[in-house]
């Protein structure tokens, strides 16, 4: 979309916005424009200032310096309640819904004001036919699938009618199917004027989808392109600012020694909410890399749990590691034996934000790399394993003592994953490699992991991110309730066909998603 | 209008240590507004409040005396609430501390043997961790809240040994007070010097402050009880077990606070009594706080409770304060104290109801 030839100004338009933190600048002197109906990318690693951005234009944060312009007027955004006021609506990456309220219940409680429940409840169901967001107000939230969830966030935007909607890595917990659904609804906003500031780092979607997009880097811009015409190899080249390495990708191999067996794995949830696991099985053979892909809340908490040991069963043989039943040992004894795990959840299980990045070093590795011995802990080793980890894997952190917290995403990652693999592990078991993490840091951890896998060991990586399976993975399969699919080659498979072993043993038709269940409710 | 609490996003270290500073400061402050109100000279009031029991040599054993339970307590206590274990009855599992080493010296009246104050250290230590081992069970299988359990098994504690002596135990010469009989020579705590009431149950304080050091910095129990307190799923990550930390820490705590308990009847009181102590088993908790649940801090801490019991017990005398002077001023520093700390990690916006520019729109 170009600019308007009738000269009307901008919907949205960011003069030198500047914001700086203690120690860090995270905006400076950002400028762009969105036009009325324009899908407009903004488009950085993690770290380059994105969400502080927005967080500004969504009046979460105040600009230092610079302003923003609403239709040509500078306007002063106290705080999102006055956002939403002028028609700034913002879909966040996590969302914020009870999990044991209604549909109509989590809307109501985000609307201004009290609200008539009847008339809402039309409202609901109105807006959601007219986009293409078939919801059932009066379901409970935690009945509904992640997708399904972020549509609720979705209509309660769109109840406010908004001139300008901000959305936060939409895409990251969808299917492929649920994606195409997005984007046919986000099409039809910006037909009808709506603009549309799109948040992400998948290029290929933004190649997809957007009119324009704005690149920033450092938290500064560093370009802007039309998305159409320009490569996605180009715009990860300006995200980063280098020359994207190419993967050193494995070629095929025959498969060898079975390092990792899982055999009839079943395990009842001791979640409100949780999935019980069902007869799960499947190997990993030395050098292999095998990914277990779905929707987030299919089963993946739990099967990590019980892969790493923090949860325990009662046949031992369901999971054997180089031919040992482990399935009753507890994370120490399995880690002792050479099983390795990184849980997706950085913050507070892999790490503990308040302490130092040595400290975090004792958390897993303090036995197998000898921190401590007999009870007694080795600070000065310790403080060499955790600098070891900074060198070799690139941390950007000032050193063994900063806090965990003081890191960014991509760099606490990047720690998370040197710490295990420098533990040299036989199997290692990897939820979420690269989950909210810039390029640069992901193409660092799958080369990695790549290494590992060379030398001999048995990768496990549990993602959401298919993108990222068909690069690492020679051969995944797809969790859905509880229940894993057989395992496929990922040099034969195809979108679709994940895509639809995702979606479609959701227990729904997988041509129709969603939609025939929900209307029938709500009709 | 509204208040909002903002969480800081650093906290500047020398911040976390001043706050004790301050809330001192911010307590003698009010003190002295207090008895300017009370008709009272305020500066020499806190003259005697907080100063006199520094100046000789027998307010100095005095602070040793009562600092030292104090320290005891609250090292096993900050040791629990660093791995989120909310011990809050020290003061039962110190009364069962008291009871038990009672026993032992009951038990071998008259005898002579030094055996016997070892004995009594044990049974002490035993007492105070089976009164902690009801809580922790009740926390590792049924899930209770050891805040309540702990709480109200100090008034159990207190019933128990109010049975004892009126009871089986009571002094058959002590005119029907309900009191135990006096211990003989070898069930007392010997004192180090002449003339004072100092014994070495302070130093048993310090070496306890000094292990729980050595214990939160070079160990991995140690760590482990770090790890479980700040991150439970990390914990469990890094294999270490919850429940284990539990029964470790109130185990720990009841060991220490029993050892109190006996030393108190061992020392000072040399029987047992139906009040065995001015409640050192809550102001432990004060103490752990101000001193930052560090077993450093805490020995500095413990002095300055042990301060506001002796100038308390001057002031009573010397200016007529009222004995719950002593209270309000242990009262007042846990509130500043917590007050700072609040303001330390949150800082206040006022905001009015309506967003103070409103936005103009085209």
């Amino acid at each position: 979309m170009t600019n308007d030839a009738a000269g009307a100004p901008p919907r949205l338009e960011l003069r030198r916005i500047t914001k700086r933190f203690p120690g860090v600048v995270a905006n400076d002197g950002v400028s762009f424009s969105v036009q009325p109906g324009e899908i407009h990318a903004l488009l950085g690693e993690n770290g380059a200032g994105k969400s502080t951005l927005v967080k500004i234009i969504y009046g979460v944060l105040h600009a230092d310096e610079g302003e923003v312009l609403w239709n040509g007027q500078a306007v002063t955004l106290a705080n999102p309640h006055a956002a939403r006021r002028i028609g700034v609506g913002m879909v966040f990456q996590h969302f914020s819904l009870f999990d044991g309220m209604s549909v109509l219940e989590n809307i109501a409680l985000g609307l201004e004001g009290k609200s008539d429940m009847r008339k809402l409840n039309d409202r609901i169901i109105e807006v959601s036919k007219a986009y293409g967001l078939p919801l059932d107000p009066r379901r409970e939230i935690h009945t509904l699938s992640v997708g399904e969830r972020q549509r609720v966030e979705i209509v309660r935007c769109l109840l406010q009618d908004p001139k300008l909607l901000i959305m936060d890595e939409p895409t990251s917990v969808l299917t492929p199917q649920e994606v195409e659904r997005l984007f046919g609804t986000l099409r039809q906003l910006s037909a009808e004027g709506c603009s549309i500031l799109y948040i992400s780092h998948k290029l290929q979607e933004i190649k997809d989808l957007c009119h324009h997009a704005t690149i920033l880097r450092g938290g500064k811009v560093v370009g802007e392109c039309d998305p159409a015409t320009e490569s996605t190899r180009g715009m990860a080249q300006m995200m980063i600012g280098a020359e994207l390495k190419t993967l050193a990708r494995r070629g095929a191999r025959p498969r060898t020694a079975t390092r990792f067996n899982v055999d009839n794995l079943s395990l009842a949830t001791d979640q409100p909410f949780g999935i019980n696991l069902k007869s799960i099985g499947f190997e990993v053979a030395a050098g292999e890399i095998f990914g277990i892909a779905g929707v987030a809340g299919n089963g993946q908490n739990e099967l990590m749990r019980a892969l790493s040991g923090e949860l325990t069963v009662a046949q031992p043989s369901s999971i054997r590691l180089d031919g040992k039943p482990v399935g009753n040992l507890g994370v120490e004894p399995r880690r002792a034996l050479g099983l390795c795990c990184v849980p997706e959840e950085r913050n507070g299980h892999a790490a503990v934000p308040d302490m130092s990045l040595a400290s975090n070093a004792l958390i897993s590795a303090r036995n197998r790399m000898k921190l401590a011995v007999g009870g007694w802990i080795k600070h000065d080793a310790t403080r060499e394993f955790a600098e070891r980890i900074i060198q070799e894997f690139g941390v950007k952190a000032r050193g063994p003592e900063s806090a965990a917290r003081s890191l960014s995403g991509g760099n606490l990652q990047k720690y998370i994953v040197g710490r295990e693999i420098l533990q040299t592990p036989e199997v290692l078991v990897i939820a979420q490699p690269t989950w909210g993490v810039d390029a640069g840091a992901a193409a660092a951890i799958h080369q990695a992991l790549f290494n590992l896998a060379q030398n001999g060991a048995g990768i496990v990586v549990v993602s959401q991110d298919l993108d990222e399976l068909l690069t690492l993975c020679d051969r995944l399969a797809v969790l859905n309730v509880g229940s894993l699919s057989r395992a496929i080659d990922t040099a034969d498979a195809s979108m679709e066909e994940i895509g639809l072993l995702m979606g479609g043993l959701h227990g729904m038709s997988a041509e129709v998603p969603a939609v025939h269940g929900s209307a029938q409710n709500v009709a | 209008m509204s208040l909002k609490f903002e969480a800081r996003r650093e906290i500047p270290r020398w911040l976390v240590y001043g706050t004790p500073l301050l809330a001192i400061a911010l307590t003698i402050l009010s003190g002295y507004l207090l008895f300017m109100i009370l008709g009272l000279n305020p500066g020499s009031t806190l003259y005697i409040f907080l100063v006199s029991p520094l100046e000789t040599q027998f307010g100095l054993a005095e602070l040793a005396v009562k600092g030292g339970p104090l320290i005891l307590i609250a090292t096993g206590l900050a040791i629990g609430f660093r791995a989120n274990v909310w011990n809050i009855g020290a003061e039962g599992q110190l009364t069962m501390g008291a009871i038990f080493g009672a026993g032992v010296a009951l038990a071998f009246w008259g005898d002579e043997g030094v055996w016997i104050l070892p004995l009594m250290f044990v049974a002490g230590a035993l007492g105070g961790m089976l009164w902690a081992a009801i809580p922790a069970f009740l926390k590792t299988k049924f899930e209770v809240s050891e805040i309540l359990t702990s709480l109200m098994l100090t008034y159990v504690a207190a019933l128990v040994l109010s049975i004892l002596v009126h009871g089986p135990w009571r002094d058959p010469d002590g005119f029907n007070f309900p009191q135990s009989r006096l211990f003989t020579e070898a069930a007392i705590l010997p004192v180090i010097l002449e003339g004072t009431r100092l014994h070495v149950g302070a130093l048993v304080a310090l070496f306890a402050a000094a292990a729980a050091w050595v214990l939160l910095t070079y160990t991995v129990t140690g760590f482990q009880i770090k790890v479980v307190g700040q991150a439970p799923m990390a914990a469990r990550f890094a294999g270490f077990s919850q429940k284990g930390t539990v029964w470790f820490s109130l185990l720990l705590a009841g060991a220490l606070a029993g050892i109190a308990g006996m030393v108190e009847v061992a020392g000072p009181i040399g029987q047992l009594t139906p009040q065995l102590t001015p409640g050192y088993g809550f102001t432990a908790i004060i103490v752990a706080f101000l001193g930052r649940l560090n077993p450093i801090g805490i020995v500095l801490a413990g002095i300055v409770m042990a301060i506001s019991y002796i100038g308390g017990e001057n002031a009573q005398v010397y200016a007529q304060l009222p004995q719950a002077a002593t209270g309000v001023f242990q009262g007042m520093l846990l509130f500043y104290l917590l007050a700072s700390d609040f303001l330390v990690r949150y800082r206040i916006r006022i905001q009015s109801a309506k967003p103070r520019r409103e936005v103009a729109t085209a």
